[in-house]
């Protein structure tokens, strides 16, 4: 787990659906294939209206044509992040374009729990909508133990809301791991061979 | 003992006296739904987490319901299929619904009560966020992703908040020209997208306990929609009739404590709902029906695990017998029993399958279609600016394909009224 995560806002609005995400025709490709994989990361945030995306000008690309990596790392949204379906895609198409950490308001619960379990990125809930005073290209910086959200652009700092005992699970990398770690699996169950 | 059945049957499963909500438990695991769009990623989570050689906690406890992508010509979706096929065979699952085979059936939800994978007392996890639907069997039921659900086929455990109960009643009996459907809506406008965000709604009043299976299902399949964790109504004699028709196995019951622990109680008097649309593009984005009757459709759908029911169909040929429909209108059953039904169903001596064929309506087969668009061939998919008027469960952009397409959801009466007409319309115009 990196203790300092900083890089580009990308900011979006309230109820961001899991179809927004990553649009149900995409759920298709493999996970598991390295190559086949990136194809996430080229549709993640493709179902967002155009002027939406970005906020708050909107029409700001968030992968660009031919890529399937980002330009920005961090996504800050407003309440009820992620809401819909249960597809794990969602957070796993926002990892593999190389965002390390949504900071919401709230979060819709499946999502919450994927992004946690499968250690795809840290979800993070703010003590009030930071949507309208970040900027999309606000350079940010998260300290993920002091749970802190400094925005660098604009020289402010927040205190999140504690991620209480999900830090174990985070700390670990995921559910696998931290079952490995506190016992919850048998060593019999942990062949995790290549 | 003060505990809501949710309590009850996450203490069980936790092998507690009791719990709390708030706290985190580790609960036995009675069955895992998983589908064709999720299933191959839980697989190679499974894999490469217990191993190549690695089996299943327990083959029986493992149901396998291909339903989204199956009629399509996509490469990608067919070869989802093919993992699937080659696990199970792998694995030996005895509850494999394989497209394309007898064994065939359609959209899970529906599926897992038709084949009597629903109990009441138990505890179901589905790689699906409807899977709260099961709920209506008095059981814990809630939707999870790819790696929560490879760790239960690897451990047959899932860690589990405890959620908040949230009581929903309603008194005296609802109007006959009222559904489910309008009632969920209207809690879903009442509360918010994310008023049951983490929390539990539970359904309750005599109004509800007159609900056949099928209208329960309705109700518990949109809790996601309002953010909820679950849904469940007690079971009762409803309930114990249509599991008893489905399979044999021993269930338990559990009831709410007169003394337990609600977030938030609200009562309804029944026969005071009307029927309601939620306009694009949310599902709490509520209106009267009768308010909007100035909104023109282009198209007007009927299916899905909300509104593809036979009760749905029931409805719906109520209205549209002996008429014709003014706008393109798809009918999908959810399962294969219902495409079966709509033969066998009848009204005025003609079958269900002949009143809609007779209005004009296209008739798909059963699945998942255009409810979450999909691959560009699917049946009844947006391609551009339709304004669509459905009994599904989600209008958020793109949803039923094209992202400039709107969405009004709505009860089958009102799909099937809006149908006849080409604007929405509500459904008391044909009712006398
Ligand atoms: S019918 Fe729609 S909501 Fe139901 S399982 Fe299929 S895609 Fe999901």
């Amino acid at each position: 787990m990196k203790h300092i995560i900083e890089g580009k806002a990308y900011v979006l609005g309230d109820d961001i659906d899991t179809d927004q995400i990553i649009p149900a025709e995409h759920l298709v490709y493999s996970l598991s294939d390295p190559e086949e994989k990136k194809n996430y990361g080229k549709f993640a945030l493709s179902g967002v209206p155009t002027e939406n995306a970005g906020l708050p000008d909107g029409g700001k690309v968030f992968v660009s044509e031919g890529k399937h990596e980002s330009e920005y790392s961090i996504i800050v949204g407003g309440k009820n992040f992620g809401c819909g379906s249960s597809r794990e895609h969602a957070p796993a198409c926002l990892q593999i374009a190389g965002i390390q950490a949504v900071v919401a308001e709230s979060y819709a619960r499946i999502f919450y729990r994927n992004s946690v379990d499968g250690g795809f990125l840290i979800p993070f809930e703010t003590q009030s909508n930071l949507t309208n005073e970040t900027k999309t290209g606000d350079e940010l910086s998260i300290d993920v133990e002091k749970e802190t959200f400094t925005n660098k652009t604009t020289g402010k700092t927040h205190t999140m809301k504690s991620l209480g005992e999900i830090i174990e699970i985070i700390r670990a990398g995921n559910i696998f791991e931290y079952a490995r770690q506190s016992g919850l699996i048998q060593p019999s169950e942990t062949l995790n061979s290549p | 003992m003060d505990m809501t059945i949710t309590e009850k049957i996450l203490a069980a499963h936790a092998r507690k006296e009791k719990v709390q909500p708030g706290e985190n438990v580790w609960v036995d695991v009675d069955v895992l739904m998983t589908h064709d769009v999720c299933g191959p990623g839980t697989i190679g989570i499974f894999k490469e987490q217990f191993g190549k050689g690695a089996k299943v906690w327990d083959r029986k406890k493992v149901v396998i319901i291909p339903d989204h992508y199956i009629f399509t010509s996509d490469t990608h979706a067919n070869r989802n299929i093919d993992i699937l096929r080659e696990f199970v065979a792998e694995q030996d699952l005895p509850h494999y619904y394989d497209v394309g085979t007898e064994d065939y059936k359609g959209v899970c939800h529906l599926a897992l009560a038709q084949e009597g994978h629903n109990r009441p007392g138990e505890v179901l996890f589905g790689t699906d966020s409807h899977t709260c639907t099961s709920g209506a069997f008095g059981m814990f039921a809630t939707g999870i992703g790819n790696t929560d659900a490879a760790f239960i086929l690897g451990t047959g455990k899932l860690w589990v908040k405890v959620p908040e109960s949230m009581r929903f009643e309603f008194t005296g009996e609802f109007p006959s020209y009222i559904m489910a459907k309008d009632i969920i809506l209207q809690v879903i406008g009442d509360i918010g997208v994310d008023g049951a965000t983490y929390r539990t709604m539970e359904w309750t009043g005599s109004a509800i306990m007159k609900f056949s299976m099928e209208e329960r299902m309705t109700l518990c399949n949109m809790a996601i929609e309002g953010g909820g964790k679950n849904a469940v109504i007690e079971a009762d004699d409803t309930t114990f009739e249509y599991v008893k028709r489905r399979t044999d196995r021993p269930y338990t019951v559990y009831h709410s404590d007169p003394d337990a622990n609600y977030f938030f109680k609200k009562t309804y008097n029944a026969a005071d709902m009307e029927p309601i649309v939620a306009k694009p593009h949310s599902p709490d984005n509520k209106a009267l029906v009768k308010d909007c009757t100035d909104v023109k459709i282009d198209r007007s759908y009927i299916g899905s695990c909300t509104g593809g029911k036979l009760t749905d169909f029931l409805a719906a040929a109520k209205l549209l017998n002996g008429k014709k429909v003014a706008v393109d209108t798809f009918i999908v059953p959810a399962t294969v029993e219902v495409e079966k039904d709509l033969q066998q169903e009848k009204l005025d001596g003609k079958s269900l399958m002949d009143i809609f064929k007779n209005s004009g309506c296209h008739i798909g087969d059963a699945s998942c279609a255009a409810c979450l668009g999909g691959p560009q061939d699917t049946f009844g998919r947006t391609h551009g600016t339709e304004v669509v008027v459905s009994t599904t469960n989600r209008n958020f952009p793109g949803r039923m394909g094209s992202k400039q397409s709107e969405v009004y959801l709505a009860s089958p009466y009102t799909v099937a009224a809006s149908a006849l007409t080409g604007h929405i319309t509500d459904p008391r115009e044909f009712f006398q």
